[in-house]
């Protein structure tokens, strides 16, 4: 009996709300890792505690849907600008304003009227075998359908958003039956069936399985500084050939911030976006998480300073939102697993 | 006897109760069934042209493969253990349930960096032969015949427990009677002991399929398609809930299909426990070869299932614990632990609310309602979380009004922001686990013994304590330590309705593994394979006494 009355107990405890000064509310669906030593400084500089729950960004969404105007969430962090997209579409978010945060970012970083910004900038370039392949055999995406590169190429899944970014942002560049081609050309290159994730397609033209893998540039940054050798050694083996250098650019995504819309604690919240976009935090993104910052003029890691400097798409981000739907059927139609 | 008078009588008090009990931990059930009303014609022919087939197909192929699979590991293992008497017998009993603590995301991604391609062991390979990709033929683990085999190494233990209670329940006079008629051993396993432990049999097979159908860790890990990772990508790529939660009702409806099969196989057979002691059957010494044969196969899933995994954890972890042990991990293992403890906690109680309704009123209506709600085991837990959390979340809006314009007062997410609606879930989700252990244990419980007792004079809350409590405390006991472990392992309910500031061992070795980084995840997945092997231990010591509780009703 003891036992339930103290269950009881520490149930009521965590469910009542603390009772804090000024605090701001976030689901990120940036990991824990990855975010909270950035939070426990804002908390140091600024005093205002900062609750998280991170969690997929489809789920963030609906439990900030579902959970209307009493929502405690203040902000929404997402690690992609198609789920930044659909949480404004789906109206459950506001302009940012009062900050000076917007005004210091490209054009192309931030929602038209301010919903959400961009607080990262994450690569996709092509990664390729350093022994195997021989410079300028390929410099754009479209090289990649060529029949020399059959049975070459690694790639994740297509459930994944990062190639569903891609693919979308390939839509709205070259249109609908362009892509579809390259769609289908590349599925039929591919080395293997598409499986595990980013290191995994970089271990795969490491260890010889294929010649060229694509893959997000913090990944391989990661590798690189492992502290288990073998991981080190593998990523040596690979080096980044930025696709597009000479039209459209290599394709990005960006990891952003939404206001909620029903922010209990906006004032707070607006702070912890600025603190996100000072100049400590986008030195901390380059340095510990090898993303690069959205500012410029911040310096990169060694590691990201040695994949060398690239053209970027300059597609509207939002669009990538808007065509996502039209990319995962493209890719289901061209049975990219 | 005398009954307490109800308001309603006694029988409207079970009713009313299971049906209160089944429509809350049925709502999020409901609201995927809801969606079939809302046809989403566009989206269902496109998957019906592409997709759907390898869905359907992969799914049925893997929780098929797993039953037939744990089907033999359980079965023998549960016999040799039962049957024979060899060298470390009394270890093996308990070693060969461990894979329990294991989940089965964690062991597919132990094999995975041992066995991939660019893995040490082929690497290896091609170091010391000087192969190239293609020079040789290696089994690729992220396939669907190695998540079959990652999934039943850790679920053959449903089987194994089940048939193990079987086997050594089985009183010795049987052997003897068959025997005594020119029955030979060989004839008497397949015509005797395996029909007598069917229902067992394939009560954990059933358990481990409903558990195939519904992972998602290790499908989406290995870059499978099947129910679980199509509900996502129609989700969330394709942007459309409803057809998601259509696929998530015809995944469920194969799962309805499974419990029918299963019910209808041990329709007609049904089995009490004598209330006088048995002897139990004698245990056969395993001489020549077979001594040596039998540890080593009976050791083999332990290995495979278990001792490798945890090595290979145990490896990462060395190298990475130093910056991984802190107070916050401390907070993390106590937040496991606890949230496992009510959850389970909960679950057995509703159980055993519904097994005694069941029991008190064998009536259509209840044995229906009971039946909904142990589908939640089938569905995917990030369903029922979606589900729990738009009922729970519209139940608050509702609440917040009421208080509002009644007090001026705003109580905020009670329900759907709180630890509630995890428990809400798991009760849902595990209840079918605590539900099977608890009507075995009812169902050893004769009708005949209380009628007896009531003869006798005793009141129903003495023979609650007298003879049920008694016989009843393996299987109870076996239930809470179930659904304790199954808790403990859960990922993706736990991900989508935490409260602020709230993290498990099982979120953390998620965040990590996603992030492909493997090593640092290592830490916690150890953690929550000791943490689960706790409850494995204590259970192995329950399993093997079943003679000393008959003794005590004698």
């Amino acid at each position: 009996m003891k036992k339930i009355i103290s269950c009881i107990f520490v149930i009521v405890t965590l469910l009542s709300p603390a009772v804090v000064a000024e605090q701001v509310n976030l689901y990120s669906a940036r990991k824990e890792a990855l975010i909270k030593p950035l939070l426990d400084s804002f908390t140091q500089q600024t005093g205002i505690s900062v609750n998280l729950v991170t969690g997929k960004a489809d789920n963030l969404i609906t439990r900030l849907k579902s959970e209307g105007k009493y929502s405690p969430a203040d902000l929404l962090l997402t690690t992609d600008v198609g789920r930044l997209y659909r949480a404004k579409q789906q109206g459950l978010t506001q302009e940012i304003s009062e900050t000076e945060a917007i005004s210091k970012l490209p054009n192309n970083y931030h929602d038209e009227q301010g919903h959400w910004l961009g607080l990262s900038l994450r690569a996709r370039p092509l990664m390729v075998s350093v022994d195997r392949v021989a410079a300028q055999s390929i410099t754009k995406m479209e090289d990649l359908t060529k029949p020399e590169w059959k049975g070459r190429i690694c790639i994740r899944s297509s459930n994944n958003i990062y190639n569903q970014s891609m693919v979308a942002s390939l839509i709205a560049q070259l249109g609908e039956s362009a892509t579809e081609e390259w769609v289908n050309g590349l599925v039929k290159n591919f080395a293997r069936p598409p499986q595990g994730g980013d290191r995994d397609q970089i271990k795969g033209v490491a260890s010889g399985l294929c010649d060229v893998a694509i893959a997000n540039t913090y990944y391989l940054a990661g590798m690189l500084s492992s502290k288990d050798e073998t991981t080190k050694q593998q990523a040596k083996k690979v080096k980044v050939v930025w696709p597009n250098q000479e039209d459209r650019g290599a394709h990005i995504n960006i990891s952003g911030v939404a206001l909620a819309k029903n922010a209990p604690n906006k004032a707070a919240a607006l702070k912890l976006i600025d603190f996100l976009l000072s100049e400590e935090s986008q030195l901390w993104y380059a340095k510990t998480n090898h993303e690069y910052p959205v500012l410029a003029g911040i310096p990169y890691s060694d590691i990201l300073q040695s994949f060398g400097v690239f053209e970027t798409e300059q597609v509207p981000l939002s669009q990538l939102g808007e065509l996502n739907s039209a990319a995962v059927q493209m890719m289901d139609r061209a049975g990219w697993k | 006897m005398r009954q307490i008078n109800w308001p309603f009588g006694p029988f409207n008090f079970w009713l009313i109760g299971i049906t209160l009990g089944c429509f809350v931990l049925a709502a999020p059930i409901g609201l995927v069934f809801v969606s079939v009303f809302f046809p989403q014609t566009e989206i269902w022919q496109h998957l019906y042209t592409t997709v759907l087939a390898d869905y359907i197909v992969n799914s049925i192929v893997l929780a098929f493969g797993v039953g037939l699979i744990v089907i033999v590991i359980g079965t023998v293992l549960a016999w040799c253990i039962a049957r024979y008497e060899f060298t470390g017998r009394k270890q093996l009993q308990w070693l060969v349930l461990l894979p329990m603590a294991m989940p089965a995301y964690i062991i597919a991604y132990t094999y995975t960096g041992l066995l991939d391609f660019a893995g040490p062991i082929q690497t290896l390979l091609r170091e010391t032969f000087d192969w190239q990709y293609g020079d040789y033929y290696f089994p690729d683990i992220r396939s669907l015949p190695g998540a079959i085999v990652m999934l039943s190494l850790v679920l053959y233990p449903y089987v194994y427990m089940l048939a193990r209670t079987a086997f050594s329940e089985q009183p010795a006079s049987l052997e003897d009677v068959s025997r005594s008629l020119g029955v030979s051993s060989r004839k008497y396993l397949f015509k005797v002991v395996l029909p007598l432990a069917r229902p067992a049999i394939l009560m954990g097979a059933a358990l481990a399929m409903m558990e195939a159908f519904a992972d998602y860790g290790t499908v989406q890990y290995f870059g499978l398609s099947t129910f679980t990772t199509g509900i996502f990508r129609t989700w969330f790529g394709l942007g459309n809930g409803l057809a998601a939660a259509q696929l998530a009702a015809l995944l469920t409806s194969f799962v309805m299909l499974l419990l029918i099969l299963e019910f209808l196989s041990r329709r007609k057979i049904r089995y009490y426990f004598q209330g006088q002691k048995t002897q139990q059957a004698k245990r056969i010494k395993l001489t020549g070869s077979k001594a040596f044969w039998v540890p080593f196969i009976c050791l083999l899933p332990v290995c495979l299932g278990f001792i490798f995994p945890v090595l290979q954890l145990f490896i990462w972890a060395s190298k990475t614990y130093s910056q991984q042990f802190s107070a916050e991990f401390g907070l993390l293992l106590w937040n496991s632990f606890y949230l496992a403890a009510i959850a389970a906690f909960v679950a057995v109680v509703l159980a055993l609310f519904f097994a005694y309704g069941k029991r008190l009123h064998p009536i259509k209506s209840i044995r229906m309602l009971v039946g909904v709600v142990n589908l939640g085991y089938a569905i995917p837990g990030t369903v029922l979380a979606i589900g729990a959390m738009i009922s729970l979340s519209w139940l608050d809006i509702r609440l917040n009004g009421l208080t509002e314009s009644w007090f001026d007062l705003s109580l905020g997410l009670v329900f759907s922001g709180s630890l509630f609606a995890l428990i809400l879930v798991y009760s849902s989700r595990f209840l079918a686990v605590a539900m099977h252990n608890v009507d075995t244990g009812l169902a050893r419980v004769k009708p005949s013994m209380d009628d007896a007792a009531r003869s006798l004079g005793y009141k129903p809350f003495q023979i609650l304590r007298k003879i049920h409590l008694p016989l009843m405390k393996t299987s109870v006991l076996s239930a809470l330590l179930l659904v304790f472990v199954d808790v403990l392992k859960e990922l993706p309910a736990t991900l989508i309705l935490r409260p602020f500031n709230f993290n498990t061992l099982a979120v953390k070795t998620f965040e990590l593994a996603s992030d492909e980084r493997l090593m640092d995840a290592a830490l916690p997945a150890l953690a929550i394979v000791c943490v689960g092997i706790l409850p494995v231990v204590l259970l192995t010591l329950l399993i093997d006494k079943p003679s000393e509780i008959t003794s005590q009703i004698k």
